[in-house]
């Protein structure tokens, strides 16, 4: 029953990752059409299937679908191709949800002292946010904020985890 | 209330060293009519007159044998710095003496636990044949007396055991709550009678107290004092504490907070409990450093991204930039003249260290050795530069201050931001644990042995050693 269970996640995980590679695929999510009505449907018991609210942060990572997060090689601070890819999602999500404002995290893996880290999260989380200024998104709307190594996602130490570690994530300001 | 009493206890002892009140000197006449000022002070100067430079070789004097007695009192009295009394304070007291010359590496000396109790009169004319069968060369004797006003007098001499002579001698009057700083002067007293070198004991640490999982991990300011003793919580952990360091008069601690969400430097103040921005900015600041003189703190502050070095005066002001290179520059470490600093930029690819005199000016590079310098901190002595050498793994390294004879001094996994003592002999410096990320403060003398690891109530990093206490 357990292995089922695993192999049933790991296909959907799979079939996630699959979706990254298509971002205008994913990007209009069905309820997006009725996005005035989650005012409304309050009183009634069932306003589940209208999900998050657009534009809140739940919304943004479900549609996101890993794609809020990039990552960098050691001590750089460039937007490669992949990246370009997620920030372009990231981009036509926020031409689309207009009122919504986000802050981009920036963080260093714990190979690097505490100073230096401080500011290369800085520089990744900028260089994120130019990205996604250069592609419409008002600067007005883009906050950004280094965590240096203090808020490792993955805690393991091994290059696995540094390279997870080494990110910029963009969270929509709730 | 526990400032007014440090600062009366402090006043003090400026007041003794300065050829002392009336009180002061009566009170150390009565025990020994000889003048204790004069030769406590002629003492101190010639401390200064260092012997060793670059290497410390301290084979010699491990090889004495100290003694150190328990301190012995007048008369056995009700004191708040001992719940058992006067005659039990004077045992305490040399045990932290002990503590200290031991812990430090330089001395095997033996403590009062293990040594019989003098009587006040021995004190100063001590049972020369008694020691001399202990087999001890050298004698460490104090007295601590209740004084009526409710502070303690404390009085400390070192004897040699085969010359049978005093060699030196020095008393302070402290409040009862800083009994220890009186312990932690006679260490210094004896260190650098028999080393040559500056005092160093009597001195405070602010460093960061972690606790909780590697990925939600609680930050804390912290204080002790060198021994670790005297610990104090500042902030409460509510929001992550980064990178303190001590103002050279101990008034203040500028640190990184993310009190707001963001990491911004704010300058503490120890008294009032007050705390302010280093410079009004919604740009990220972090990298705090005082001048020598506390005039000035450097800061570094990322603007779009770019992170470069800034002054501003610590009794407010404008700012003015140090650095202008694409690059991140931050940190910055002043010589003690304060006329150069040392910082670290990645300009050339990779973290490096350079130097540039105290405008801005004349910046170059000076690491050359391979691997990255990152870190980089001024000796107080001025002679040496300790840095974080991050050649995959992390090690403690001094180099000279041209980037010269580059030297490695631990060989953790990953070991890093040293911190010099007042003296410039000791460097401590934080170690992280592999995979739990645990972190724990350790100290090493310029040799690179005689490492250990302090005490502290929970995992700590950041250490800042700050100046002897004035």
């Amino acid at each position: 029953m357990q292995r089922y269970a695993v192999i049933l996640a790991a296909t959907s995980v799979l079939a996630l990752a699959a979706c990254k590679k298509e971002p205008p695929e994913t990007l209009p999510p069905a309820p997006v059409a009725s996005a005035p009505a989650p005012s409304t449907p309050a009183p009634t018991p069932a306003p589940r299937p209208t999900g998050p609210q657009p534009g809140s942060q739940a919304h943004f990572a479900s549609a996101m679908a890993g794609r809020d997060v990039i990552f960098f090689d050691t001590d750089k601070y460039n937007i490669d191709s992949e990246d370009a890819v997620a920030l372009r999602a990231q981009a036509e999500y926020m031409l689309q949800y207009t009122s919504a404002g986000a802050t981009i995290e920036g963080h260093a893996d714990e190979r690097g002292t505490r100073e230096y880290n401080l500011a290369l999260g800085e520089r990744r989380a900028n260089a994120a946010k130019n990205y996604l200024v250069s592609l419409g998104v008002a600067e007005s709307r883009l906050r950004t904020v280094s965590y240096g190594e203090e808020r490792p996602a993955a805690t393991g130490s091994n290059e696995q985890a540094w390279a997870r570690n080494r990110r910029a994530v963009t969270v929509m300001i709730d | 209330m526990n400032l007014r009493q440090s600062l009366s206890a402090l006043f003090a002892i400026a007041m003794l060293a300065a050829g002392g009140p009336a009180l002061a000197q009566d009170e150390a006449i009565s025990l020994d009519p000889s003048s204790l000022d004069a030769e406590g002070n002629a003492t101190a100067d010639a401390g200064e007159e260092s012997v060793l430079r670059g290497t410390v070789t301290a084979d010699a004097w491990q090889d004495l044998g100290i003694a150190i007695a328990s301190f012995a009192t007048n008369q056995d009295v009700p004191t708040p710095a001992n719940a058992d009394g006067t005659a039990s304070l004077g045992h305490e007291l040399a045990r932290v003496v002990f503590a200290d010359l031991r812990n430090n590496g330089l001395f095997r000396p033996v403590g009062p636990d293990a040594l019989p109790r003098p009587s006040y009169a021995q004190i100063t004319a001590p049972s020369w044949r008694t020691w001399q069968s202990q087999s001890a060369e050298m004698l460490v004797h104090g007295y601590v007396r209740a004084n009526n006003d409710g502070r303690l007098t404390v009085g400390c001499y070192l004897y040699d055991v085969i010359l049978e002579e005093e060699l030196v001698r020095e008393g302070w009057i402290v409040s009862p709550a800083e009994w220890r700083r009186a312990a932690h002067k006679c260490a210094d007293l004896v260190y650098s009678r028999l080393s040559g070198e500056s005092p160093f004991f009597d001195s405070r640490i602010a460093y960061i107290a972690e606790t909780g999982p590697k990925e939600r991990r609680i930050k804390r300011l912290a204080i002790m004092d060198s021994d670790g003793a005297n610990h104090r919580f500042i902030t409460n952990g509510q929001s992550t504490a980064l990178t303190p360091r001590y103002s050279p008069d101990y008034s203040r601690i500028a640190y990184l907070s993310y009190v707001d969400g963001n990491p911004r430097i704010y300058v503490y103040d120890i008294g009032t409990g007050q705390q302010t921005l280093v410079t009004q900015s919604s740009n990220p600041t972090f990298a705090p450093r005082w001048s020598p003189d506390g005039r000035y703190l450097l800061y570094s502050m990322a603007v779009a991204g770019n992170t470069d070095i800034y002054r501003v005066p610590s009794a407010g002001g404008a700012s003015i930039r140090l650095t202008s290179s694409p690059a991140i520059e931050v940190g910055g470490s002043y010589s003690p003249d304060g006329t150069q600093i040392v910082f670290e930029s990645d300009q050339s690819g990779t973290q490096q260290c350079y130097t540039m005199n105290a405008d801005g000016s004349n910046q170059r590079r000076i690491s050359f050795f391979g691997g990255r310098c990152a870190t980089p901190e001024w000796s107080p002595r001025g002679d040496q530069i300790a840095f974080t050498h991050i050649v995959g793994d992390f090690h403690i390294a001094v180099m000279d201050t041209n980037g010269r004879n580059m030297r490695t001094l631990t060989n953790g996994w990953q070991d890093e931001a040293p911190t010099w003592a007042p003296n410039g002999r000791i460097i401590q410096f934080f170690r992280s644990e592999r995979n739990t990320g645990n972190a724990s403060i350790w100290q090493v003398d310029l040799t690179g042995e005689n490492e250990r690891r302090l005490n502290t109530p929970v995992g700590a990093s950041d250490p800042a050693w700050g100046p002897v206490l004035p």
